[in-house]
């Protein structure tokens, strides 16, 4: 049988009513997980697995695909419309998009987020459908230094891409490594920076730092500030739906974030929120109004939502040819295929094809769903803004302590009183994230820093230990090569331009974007 | 709503009330949800209930710090409460010693080992090493030139490493052990051929080995265990044993008669059809063992670990 009538075969499968039930309980789940900041799609499918052992295999791992995917759609809406990212993948997202709602371009952000993310979806699946053996081959040829040359490249362009000063978005970024570093050394074993405190030891949690500096920050700064508290926002500005120049300018953002987001998703140590920094460098580089940037421009918005929806998909490559879990929800699914005895692994395309079709035609199918479900509720979900802002804010509040008190159950007694420190953690980094915008710096830096600082230190680490201690390891394959060039080109380059004297408008591309 | 759920708590604690007298265990998960201690305890969860042998059985995940953080809390919160479990393991007795823990697994009252895994060490199908010998004679011949890929420093798989090249004669401090985290990155590393072999649970590698991708040198058994094809490390000529077990202990502080209450409890789950079912299905060792036994083994694993750990360099 050929790949389209297995395809074929699967989309029956998947058709089913019953499946499209279980898909669109999970795609409904996931979208709401998303949204919640703190409580991610790696919890949800686990606390389901229990539930889910008695249902049959087809329609329980539908359902955890349905999750999956909605999760990482439904985290934009929250960045887009308040600011607050419900996941580290959807960071990005609330740079232009939250400036775009302040611009009653609400609609069109949320639109092209929701096509942008169908799109990825789709080409990604049918990627994973059609090509998964040769991206796995690429994605395995990726070692410690080739990691390591591709964290430059992250740096590099991200530290660019971001602030209108230099000096301060590199400052925010060296915040965010120096956080990176608290906890195990994972290569020693030893603590570091921890200060003694058991619960430090796994290092700062991305999900804390990121909802404590954009939405505690973010509600600190609005309550503090005299004006704020009265501003009118306005919903709706223009149409609700995207113009004929938001489709011109979207289309090229969502493939350029799906051609990032497919390869960096199959990626071991990839990830989407890795691709997403990476696609928001990129659009900001090919795009005709990078101008625009910093002050809401769609396509820093459809590119970075693209490739983290693209990257879902191509972390089920590795999952699905290998058995190889690439992320905390493709390890919690791996446990799901086990509970009914499937091994995934190179063999499960062979022994248990008409599963394997089934989950990829149901992933064609949740794509669907959500794109249908999301964008009839487009015009609802923009009227969040126009809550009044003490109640919005004090939501946000309780959204951002319940999902951290929910995702880390740690608590210790104070006086009376059970106390989670967590969430001591997540008031401290709001007061930061209050700080760093009352002084004019720069907030993703920060995260960005906590996220790739570790694993550039790592990969480095372990190239040096594997080749022990010769430096040439790093540009011993042609990968890494061209990897360190780029990073180079993106620092040199607007040098240049600099010197050029178009300095005036790199500066205005840059633009304040917290 | 929060009228209803109370009248609903109300309702079902009444409905407990009128059954016999089991208990309802509240179990800790010192993981985040989805690993193999929460997998364990969720696990249990189903069997105990399934069975009748407790009504309501509650998972608490309390995550870091290799189990040490859900044990402290334990400790501290659930002396003397004889519904209070904890699912822990071989990690937590590293995890201790490695980041200098103020409690212990001695301040708990082991009940039982539940299941164990069993470690593999394997290489690339396109590897020059053939077994076990051409291993060992790789190592003696460049230590440093071994490069062994597998999970977090300080675990199982770090220590496994650590007593082969102490068992043939190479020192332990000179093993090249790269760390990766969890999951796939060490299994993506011996597959892309960055390392020389790789070291972990034998499931990790299992679907890589059938598919003919890995070959499977030796396995840490101390004989051979039925549907794994291969040389245990001792035929290979390595005289190491080791597993990573999982275990089930009871708060501090209960008396005797609670002791064996939940005893009898966790013997009546692991002899279910249920478990059984359950264990087979996730491809775990049922090496259940139980009372002095276990305590004795713990004591002894305990042991061994500090001093392996001492001969890596990882603790003082």
């Amino acid at each position: 049988m050929n790949t389209f009538e297995l395809l074929g075969q699967g989309l029956l499968t998947a058709l089913q009513w019953s499946n499209l039930l279980y898909a669109l309980i999970g795609v409904t789940l996931g979208t709401a997980v998303g949204v919640l900041p703190g409580i991610g799609p790696a919890l949800t499918v686990a606390l389901l697995l229990p539930v889910t052992y008695r249902l049959d295999p087809a329609g329980s791992l539908i359902m955890f695909a349905g999750i999956y995917y909605g999760g990482m759609y439904g985290g934009s809406t929250t960045s887009i419309l308040l600011n607050t990212p419900g996941e580290s993948a959807s960071i990005v997202t609330a740079l232009e998009g939250n400036k775009m709602a302040r611009q009653g371009r609400g609609g069109p952000a949320l639109a092209t987020a929701a096509i942008g993310s169908f799109i990825a979806g789709l080409v990604a699946t049918l990627g994973l459908a059609f090509i998964a053996p040769w991206v796995v081959q690429f994605a395995l040829s990726f070692g410690p230094s080739e990691y390591f040359a591709l964290m430059l490249l992250a740096f590099m362009t991200v530290s660019a891409a971001f602030g209108e000063s230099t000096l301060r978005g590199l400052t925010a970024l060296f915040i965010g490594l120096a956080l990176g570093l608290i906890g195990i050394d994972q290569l020693t074993g030893q603590t570091r920076l921890a200060m003694g405190t058991p619960n430090l030891f796994d290092g700062i949690s991305v999900t804390t730092l990121a909802v404590a500096l954009f939405a505690i920050g973010e509600t600190i700064a609005v309550v503090a500030s005299r004006t704020s508290m009265d501003e009118k926002v306005e919903a709706v500005k223009g149409s609700v739906w995207m113009t004929k120049e938001d489709w011109r300018r979207s289309w090229k953002s969502w493939l350029r974030g799906t051609a990032i987001g497919f390869p960096i998703g199959a990626m071991p140590a990839g990830g989407a929120d890795v691709s997403s920094f990476l696609s928001y460098s990129a659009e900001k580089q090919f795009s005709k109004h990078p101008e625009e940037f910093g002050k809401g421009a769609i396509e820093g918005v459809a590119g970075p939502e693209a490739a983290n929806n693209a990257s879902a998909a191509g972390t089920l490559v590795p999952l699905l040819t290998l058995g190889l879990p690439t992320t905390a929800t493709a390890a919690i699914m791996l446990a799901g295929f086990q509970q009914f005895g499937l091994q995934p692994g190179p063999l499960l395309f062979v022994s248990n094809a008409t599963l394997v079709w089934g989950l990829i035609a149901s992933l064609l199918v949740a794509n669907f769903m959500l794109l249908v479900l999301n964008l009839p509720l487009i015009g609802l979900w923009v009227r969040l803004l126009t809550i009044p802002r003490p109640w919005l804010y004090a939501g946000i509040l309780t959204f951002a302590t319940l999902g951290t008190i929910g995702a880390s159950a740690s608590t210790f007694m104070v006086g009376p009183l059970p106390t989670s420190f967590e969430l001591g953690l997540l008031l401290l980094f709001g007061v930061l994230g209050y700080m760093l915008r009352r002084f004019g710096y720069p907030i993703a830096p920060v995260v960005v820093g906590l996220i790739l600082g570790p694993m550039a230190e790592r990969s480095l680490r372990q190239a040096l230990q594997i080749s022990q201690g010769d430096p040439t390891v790093l540009v011993h394959s042609w990968i890494s090569i061209v990897l360190i060039l780029l990073a180079f080109a993106a620092v040199l380059v607007p040098m240049i331009l600099r010197a050029r004297g178009k300095g005036q408008m790199l500066a205005a591309m840059a633009g304040d974007e917290d | 709503m929060r009228h209803f759920i109370a009248a609903a708590l109300a309702a079902g604690s009444l409905l407990v009330a009128s059954q016999a007298f089991a208990a309802d265990y509240k179990i800790m998960a010192p993981a985040a949800p989805g690993g193999g201690w929460d997998q364990t305890a969720r696990t249990m969860q189903a069997a105990l209930q399934d069975e009748k042998i407790s009504p309501s059985v509650q998972v608490i995940n309390v995550p870091g710090a290799g189990g040490t953080i859900g044990l402290a809390q334990f400790v501290n919160q659930s002396s003397g409460d004889a519904d209070a479990l904890i699912v822990g393991g071989y990690v937590m007795v590293g995890a201790i010693l490695t980041n200098g823990s103020p409690v212990t697994l001695d301040q708990v009252t082991p009940i039982a080992r539940l299941t164990g895994e069993f470690e593999a060490i394997v290489v690339p199908a396109n590897s020059d090493i053939k077994d076990m010998a051409g291993l060992v004679a790789k190592l003696k011949e460049n230590p440093g030139g071994v490069s062994w890929g597998g999970g977090s420093a300080g675990g199982t798989d770090h220590i496994t490493a650590g007593l082969v090249a102490k068992a043939v004669g190479v020192d332990p401090t000179k093993v090249n052990y790269i760390a990766f985290s969890g999951g796939g990155e060490a299994l993506a590393a011996i597959l892309g051929g960055q390392v020389t072999v790789g070291i972990s649970g034998y499931s990790e590698f299992s679907a890589q080995i059938a598919a003919g991708q890995l070959r499977l040198l030796g396995i840490s058994s101390d004989e051979k265990v039925a549907g794994i094809e291969g040389p245990t490390f001792k035929e290979g000529g390595v005289d190491v044993a080791i597993q990573n077990w999982r275990m089930v202990a009871a708060a501090p502080g209960i008396s005797d008669e609670q002791k064996a209450a939940i005893s009898a409890d966790v013997e009546k789950m692991v002899k279910s059809e249920s478990w059984k079912k359950a264990v087979a299905d996730k491809g775990w060792a049922d090496t259940y063992l139980a009372g002095d036994e276990f305590a004795a083994q713990l004591k002894e694993d305990t042991a061994a670990t500090e001093s392996i750990l001492k001969d890596i360099g990882l603790v003082k």
